[in-house]
């Protein structure tokens, strides 16, 4: 054996056998890539981006539902005295004013998904009740009680009109 | 006996007979094994009647948000033996949990999870598992009310995890809700992991072969003194099956909606949460621990740990005596406290959450993570005692004897000598 032999070399193949692991698992994790980021939305669920809702037909103390992005969308019309009350409670355990919470007092759009574990909390005269483990929502959506640890959320929406709103566009 | 010439053929060229042979006909079982060692046979049956009958159902099932619901109704009223199917299908779901359940139970009764044993409980741990992810996925696919609102709340859950947890959530469900890629995605992986739970079955069938059963009174006989799985247990396994078969025709024939909710007959609608959403029975008290826990991280966490747990049972169980409860009886008022409290967990999770539920939810949850956190304790101290108190001389025969168990002979020997050292 000349000294030169490099197929004798403990070291050469113990390199050789790191590298192809490291560029084989580099390729293996590679490839997952595309077969998780297909099971993210599709470009034609994420284009149900925007909802137009029109305000007239909800009478003072009355509220809707509506759909944006497949959630409900709560939207209520508050009395005076509701849009008072509320002002002069902080909130629950995630406490915010009143004020933060609306573009305008009389209009409350909150998306009506439980901040838990998203069932849709039922209407109340104080306010939501989450039907699945009992979180309750003030009429600013604010978390009182309950497993939930977050108010509801607020969509991103604009006045176009006096009385219509598009939701999804802030 | 001579073979035929077709079975000489293959002999020659695969290990046919050898096979039946030395898994069958001369695979020694203990002779002392009573029906409650016919849930694992019973597992597999079932496991098989799953596949059967969903695969004829998924001939006619479409997964579509659209087309779901009415194919369901399609399947129950056009095809032909549909109503059968289906049945058999959603009867079948509950029949493998409640199988699985007393397969599990009777584990942890005998202490079968033991050494050596402890794979056969971690791959029985890892089949519970995905037969759970398998049965939830499945519970959509009827795009009712129920279905809908049930894979919310679950895929949810992981919302839980730290830093990512609305983008998993949207990637789980491919929608911003659980919508029609969810439904055609867990239509696929419900048909998918059967597989995975045959591969597994598989495993623990290899195991179950290399350690062999465990027995009611945990003394290991020799092989001679042993029977043949072929055809001692297979014919009380049948026998099992035709009971077994009984109660579970039953339900298909007479009460097939026993297991549906009543709710899920109304189709799925985004906008409106049922009234009052539970899980299938088999969820419920995993359901009650996450209920318990007011913060929601905290609720995930103890829900994942309440199943993890068990797996954990080889070593939180750190008595040497063998047969479980048999010779145990700390051990054994423990596990019936285990099943009353997994009862009561049962109940709670299917009430509606008022704060006197909470409570009892709450009280629950502590006692069912205190038994395991007491086991090693209560374990060690009433091995001692039961060394004081005396055991069956087969059992101290077999604890003293077994050449591997030396080191278990060394500390009772060293308890004899202090105890003798006390009394002088």
């Amino acid at each position: 054996m000349s000294d030169d032999d490099k197929v004798q070399d403990p070291q050469r193949r113990d390199f050789l056998g790191k590298a192809t692991a490291v560029v084989g698992g580099a390729g293996v994790a590679a490839s997952c890539w595309p077969l998780i980021s297909s099971m993210n939305p599709a470009t034609d669920v994420l284009s149900k981006a925007t909802t137009e809702v029109s305000l007239g037909a909800i009478a003072q103390g009355d509220a809707k539902t509506v759909s944006w992005q497949g959630k409900p969308v709560f939207i209520v019309h508050r009395t005076e005295s509701q849009i008072r009350s509320m002002n002069n409670s902080p909130g629950g355990k995630d406490p915010q004013p009143d004020g933060e919470r609306v573009l305008r007092p009389e209009w409350l759009v909150i998306v009506g998904v439980c901040t838990h574990l998203g069932c849709v909390p039922n209407r109340t005269a104080e306010g939501w009740t989450c039907p699945c483990h009992g979180s309750q929502y003030d009429l600013s959506g604010r978390i009182l009680k309950g497993p939930a640890p977050r108010n509801l959320e607020l969509p991103p929406y604009q006045f176009i009109a006096d009385d219509k709103i598009i939701i999804g566009k802030a | 006996m001579s073979k035929h010439p077709v079975v000489q053929w293959i002999d020659r060229r695969f290990p046919f007979t050898a096979f039946f042979k030395h898994e069958l006909t001369e695979y020694k079982v203990p002779r002392n094994l009573s029906y409650w060692w016919n849930f694992g046979f019973l597992a597999g049956f079932v496991l098989v009647l799953q596949v059967v009958s969903g695969v004829f159902l998924a001939m006619h099932y479409k997964p579509d948000a659209q087309l779901a619901f009415a194919s369901i109704e399609h399947i129950m009223r056009d095809v032909n033996y549909g109503w059968l199917l289906r049945y058999m299908h959603s009867t079948g779901a509950s029949a493998f949990f409640v199988v699985i359940y007393i397969h599990m139970a009777r584990t942890l009764y005998y202490g079968s999870f033991r050494a050596p044993r402890e794979l056969m409980w971690w791959s029985g741990q890892v089949l519970l598992l995905t037969l759970m992810a398998t049965a939830f996925m499945g519970y959509l696919l009827p795009w009712g009310q129920m279905s809908y609102w049930g894979a919310q709340v679950i895929t949810n859950l992981f919302r839980a995890t730290p830093f990512i947890g609305d983008q998993v959530v949207v990637w789980l469900r491919g929608d911003f809700v659980v919508g029609d890629a969810t439904l055609n995605r867990f239509f696929v992986l419900h048909f998918f992991f059967p597989f995975l739970i045959f591969g597994i079955v598989g495993l623990h069938l290899v195991a179950l072969h290399f350690v062999r059963s465990s027995n009611p009174s945990g003394i290991n006989l020799k092989d001679e003194d042993n029977i043949s799985l072929h055809p001692y247990f297979t014919f009380k396994d049948l026998f099992g099956l035709g009971i077994f078969l009984l109660i579970f025709c039953g339900f298909v024939f007479f009460y097939p909606d026993f297991f549906i909710e009543p709710d899920n007959n109304i189709p799925a609608d985004p906008l409106k949460t049922p009234p009052h959403i539970t899980p299938e029975w088999y969820f419920l008290p995993f359901y009650a621990i996450l209920r318990a826990i007011p913060d929601m991280l905290g609720g995930v966490v103890a829900m994942t740990l309440s199943i993890l747990v068990f797996a954990a049972m080889p070593y939180l169980d750190r008595s040497q005596i063998p047969g479980g409860s048999r010779y145990r009886p700390f051990y054994r008022a423990m596990f019936w406290a285990f099943v009353v409290d997994l009862s009561v967990l049962t109940y709670v999770g299917a009430q509606p959450a008022t704060d006197e539920m909470a409570l009892v939810g709450r009280i629950a949850t502590i006692i069912y993570f205190s038994l395991f956190m007491v086991l090693p304790i209560i374990s060690k101290r009433e091995e001692a005692w039961l060394f004081v108190r005396g055991l069956p001389q087969e059992v101290m025969a077999m604890i003293a004897g077994e050449k591997e168990s030396d080191r278990r002979k060394r500390s009772m020997d060293r308890r004899k000598t202090e105890r003798r050292q006390g009394e002088e």
